[in-house]
Order: structure tokens, then sequence, then C-alpha cells
């Protein structure tokens, strides 16, 4: 395990990336060693001074026109060979579906582990890197320790606090982008899936409606309550997969985790697999008509009551208080 | 003709599982186990491209030896021959030992065009052993597919991604891991069932497998699992009062401005 030192942080994402130097920088720090990002593409070395600004001591750069595909075999060659050349001992790797086909396939090759969608990052006394992620559906976090390095993790979207730009200075390394292996899937079209303005995860404030609301339309009042607040309606799995009311991805563990400042859950029983996505928003708020409803376990503020009376007078106190 | 693998978990059922609220810890030993729901839909798929261009479907699952049972649904659904690796020093194995185990199994198996396997297992959710196995037999693979379809050597598919969908084309051998939209998995017939329990389940222990010892088990794993614990819940758990709608509404608004997570 000797000779492996640097945190490394690589997302085809610029969020995930951004978000991971943070976390990163905070690893490197107790780890008295550098924090690097890699950076593959072509012609992006411009935006190697934001890595650095964000924390990045260090980035290696591999430019190569064959780079501009997010396609897994040349990211992957590319880096395998930079981790073989630099041996760094933690890769933080952002979990896209992109990002996780990808570093499960560099671990491979490297005969090393990966824990995928880690929520938290810790360091034991042998500085071994220790992982919770969340498993058996939402109930329950396990704790792992690697054996053996490199160290590969997948991080997601809003795990970690994105940390502040300072102007700073730092290495860029360019790397050789020779013997990069060619593309084995052959992209024929990439259509963009409609998603909000502002995406779900990064609402102060979400308002979710679950199997109590009886018809799409009735999803008005939630909006208005979403629209007091300034923040984003959201819907349970019930209602996109039986009902088909909606085609984009549900509030939950198998669709959009998110962890707002307020929760507020209309007409949600609660199962394990909703909760799960749910569990960290900082102030939950359940409405329900049934008042053994699971999702009251897990709230702050607990409504026995019909949604549809109990809703729009919320609007109107809430609108009524905010603007005194 | 169309010869494919399909890699099946038998998972626990994480929908049936209970925690033990005292310790948090929770109740496995006995829980009930099933297909992973994902894996049906690969099993559904590969027998669809079956039904359509003839061929042969074998699943391949590596657990207890009372996955034997379980195959037996996934060859009532209409796979042909069932694998079923089993051997007390491959338990415990995270997914770096796993793939290992996986890929010698597949080279045993011999000549196939495509490997099938869910987008991940519901109970550990890693979407990892796809991936992993592929690059152990060195193919590509296309992952996240929705939608898939077969002609001579080129596979056409659809790939789910979080902000896009891909259309991608690879030529056979590959690999390829489906999401749940791919297909409404099927319900076997009685006479189907019937007819499964005259199909072949092969069962391997390790030493038929040119499977490295240290690359297995706990001691191949990359990975230690430290704790499995149910998470804390530390709520208020504060029921709102009042007699009528609009009082508890008054109420509850206050305390969410007294929160400070309305307004600024």
């Amino acid at each position: 395990m000797n000779g492996y030192s640097g945190v490394w942080v690589y997302s085809e994402n610029k969020d995930l990336m951004t978000e991971m130097l943070g976390k990163g920088s905070e690893l490197a720090g107790k780890l008295q060693t550098q924090l690097s990002a890699i950076l593959l593409g072509h012609e992006v070395k411009g935006l190697a001074d934001e890595l650095i600004g964000h924390g990045a001591d260090k980035v290696y750069l591999v430019d190569n026109p064959v780079l501009r595909s997010l396609s897994t075999e040349p990211r992957l060659s590319a880096l395998t060979s930079l981790v073989a050349r630099h041996k760094p001992e933690i890769i933080l790797v952002g979990s896209t579906r992109r990002g996780r086909e990808l570093a499960s396939r560099l671990a491979t090759r490297l005969e090393t582990g990966c824990v995928p969608d880690c929520t938290q990052l810790s360091l034991d006394e042998q500085r071994r890197l220790v992982t919770e992620r969340m498993v058996y559906g939402g109930n329950a976090t396990v704790t792992q320790v690697f054996q053996v390095k490199p160290q590969i993790v997948c991080v997601p979207l809003r795990a970690f606090e994105k940390p502040q730009f300072r102007e700073k200075k730092g290495e860029i390394i360019e790397e050789s982008a020779a013997q990069l292996e060619q593309p084995r899937i052959e992209t024929v079209e990439v259509k963009p899936v409609e998603t909000a303005a502002v995406k779900i995860e990064e609402a102060r404030v979400v308002v979710v409606g679950g199997r109590g609301i009886e018809k799409k339309e009735d999803f008005k009042i939630l909006e208005e309550l979403s629209q007091t607040l300034g923040g984003q309606v959201g819907y349970t799995r019930p209602l996109a997969e039986d009902r088909k009311w909606f085609s984009g991805d549900w509030i939950g563990l198998s669709g959009h985790k998110i962890k707002p400042a307020l929760y507020i859950g209309c007409g949600i029983s609660g199962v394990i697999q909703h909760v799960a996505g749910i569990r960290d928003s900082q102030v939950i708020v359940a409405i329900n008509k049934d008042a053994e409803a699971p999702i009251f376990e897990v709230a702050d503020y607990i409504v026995v009551g019909d949604l549809y009376e109990i809703v729009p007078v919320l609007s109107s106190a809430l609108k009524k208080l905010l603007r005194s | 003709m169309v010869r494919v693998i399909v890699c099946v978990k038998q998972a626990i059922d994480v929908s049936q599982l209970k925690v033990d609220t005292a310790t948090r810890k929770l109740i496995t030993v006995d829980a009930p186990r099933k297909i992973s729901d994902f894996d049906k839909n690969a099993l559904e798929e590969a027998i669809r491209l079956k039904e359509k261009l003839g061929g042969e479907v074998l699943t391949l699952t590596l657990g207890p030896e009372d996955a034997k049972t379980t195959m037996r649904e996934a060859l009532a659904m209409g796979a042909d021959k069932a694998y079923v690796i089993s051997d007390p020093t491959l338990e415990n194995s995270d997914t770096l030992a796993t793939s290992h185990i996986l890929a010698e199994a597949v080279k045993k198996i011999g000549q196939f065009d495509l490997i099938l396997c869910g987008e991940a297992s519901i109970d550990s959710f890693s979407a990892q052993v796809g991936p992993r196995l592929a690059e152990r037999l060195n193919i590509p693979q296309v992952t996240y597919a929705r939608k898939l379809s077969l002609e001579g050597d080129v596979l056409t598919a659809e790939r789910s991604l979080e902000d896009a969908v891909e259309t991608v084309k690879a030529k056979t051998p590959l690999l390829v891991t489906v999401t749940r939209e791919i297909n409404e998995p099927r319900i076997p017939s009685l006479m189907a069932i019937m007819k499964a329990s005259k199909k072949e389940v092969v069962l391997w222990k390790a030493a038929d497998l040119s499977i490295a010892k240290e690359k297995v088990g706990e001691a191949g794993s990359a990975i230690k699992v430290l704790d499995v614990l149910a998470p804390k819940v530390e709520r208020k758990k504060i029921v709102m009062k009042g007699e009528n709608a609009v009082e508890v509404a008054e109420k509850l608004a206050k305390a969410l401005i007294q929160e400070g997570v309305v307004g600024r």
C-alpha cells in the first residue's frame, strides 16, 4: 500500500467537480498531501484556473480531440495511465451514470475497490478511507473501509458543499495523450432531456405530492404553496409509474435525492424508497389524513388532516406572514 | 440465432426487510430473497431477443446453494439453462472479487453474443458488477439501456442518462445493463413452471472454475464492511393541533418562519 499519495478529483460534470474539490481539499489537508483535479477534453485548458481557484493544487490535463466525446474507453485509458504514473491514494469520481461506469472499469483495471454514491468520507487512524452509503433500498447505511489503494469512490451531486472560489496559484501539468484507446461504442445521437430551469436538487423548498392527490390538476394547490415559498414541486414514484401523470424522475432513492431546507410532503404515506430520498432535508413537514402514515415517523411537523383543506390555507397564512 | 448470458442476483427483498429498532441492525438472516428487479428486466429482454431471433438464454448467478430454487423462476420465464456458482470460499466477495468469479464462469460457458445485467441490484445498488465484468472480459459495455435491438452483430440501444437520452451502436460480443423502463417482465404460466422443472441447473464450486483463491472471498475483496445500520431518526415529530384547518395552518406557518426555512 506504500508509494501512493495525493487526492484526485475527476468528473465530466462541472458542478460535481467543484463540490468534490471542497471535500478533496479537506481530505488532502488531513493527509498532508496535494489535491489534484483531472481535466480531460480538447481545448479545455481554460477551465484549469477555475479548478485551482476551487482548491486544486495541481491540474493534470490531457488534451486530445478524441476526448471531446464522453465515451468511456479514451477516458478510461487516459485515467489508467495517469494513475499508473502518479499513484494517487484517493480518487473521487463524480457519481453520474457515466462516472459510475467509468469508475467501475477503472477500479477493475487497477484491481482495486470502488464505493459508489458515498455521502460521507473520512479517514481512520491508519489513514485509510472510510465511506458511508445507503443500501438495502434506503433501509440502512453501510460503513466500509478500503483494504487496498488507490481508493476509488463515487460522489453524488449535492453530497458536499461547494467551496468558495478564491484567486490562487496552482500548477497545470500537461500530460501526454498518446495511446488513448478509441471508443468501442458509436454514439449515434444525444437527445437532451428537458429539465426544469432550476434543478430540484437545488431548490430551497420542495413541495411533494403523493397518492393522496386525486387528480393531476390538483397539483395546482401544491404549486401555489411552492410559489409562495420560491420552491419547486415534486411527486412520488406511483404518480409517475402507475398513474403516468409525469414522465421525469420522481423524488426518492431511485429518482431525485433531495435535501432542501424545507420539505413539505402532501398526501404521502412514506414508503422507505421515498423517505430515503428526502431523509437529509433540514425540516420535514408531512400532511396526511392517515394518523398512522409512516412518513410521520421521520417528520418534524406533523399535520393529520386533509391536504385539500390544509394546503390552500397554509399558502395564504404564509403569504400573509411573509408580507408583514 | 443469439446466445445471451443473463447475470442474475438472488437479492434480499428490501421491501420486506425488518429493523431491530433497539440496535438499528437489520434482520437479514432468513430475510426473504428474490431475483433482483432489474435482473428480471434483463432476463425478460434476453427472452424477447431469443423469441425474435432464435437462440439460447443462459442465466448465471453467484450465491448460496438455494439460489438453485430461485433460478427455477428464471427458467420458467423462458431461460434455457441456469448456472449457479456456490461455494463457502466465495462468500463475502465484493464487486471486485465477484466480477473475477463471474468472468471465469463466462469463459467456461464459452461463446456468447450478449451478456445482459440489471443496472444495479436492489439490495446493494452498486451498479458495478456489469461494467467490471465487461472490463474483465475485455468487451465493451452499454450501461443504462432503456431500449435495445439487435440486427446481425450490431446492437442499437438507447441509454437513459441524467440529462440526455443517448442512442448508441456497438458490435457483439458486448455487455448491456438495462433499466426498469425497458420492459415489463412476464409472469410465467403454470405450464411454463412445470416445463422449467425439466430444465438443467448446473452447479459449480470454486474448484470448477479457474479462480485465483487470493482474489475471492473476504481476503480477495478490496473493501471491508465495518457496519450496516438503519439510519438514526432525529426528528421533532411535533403534531400541529388546532380547532380548524386555518388555525393549524397558521401555527405551522409561524413555526416554519421561526425555523428560518422560509422567507429570506
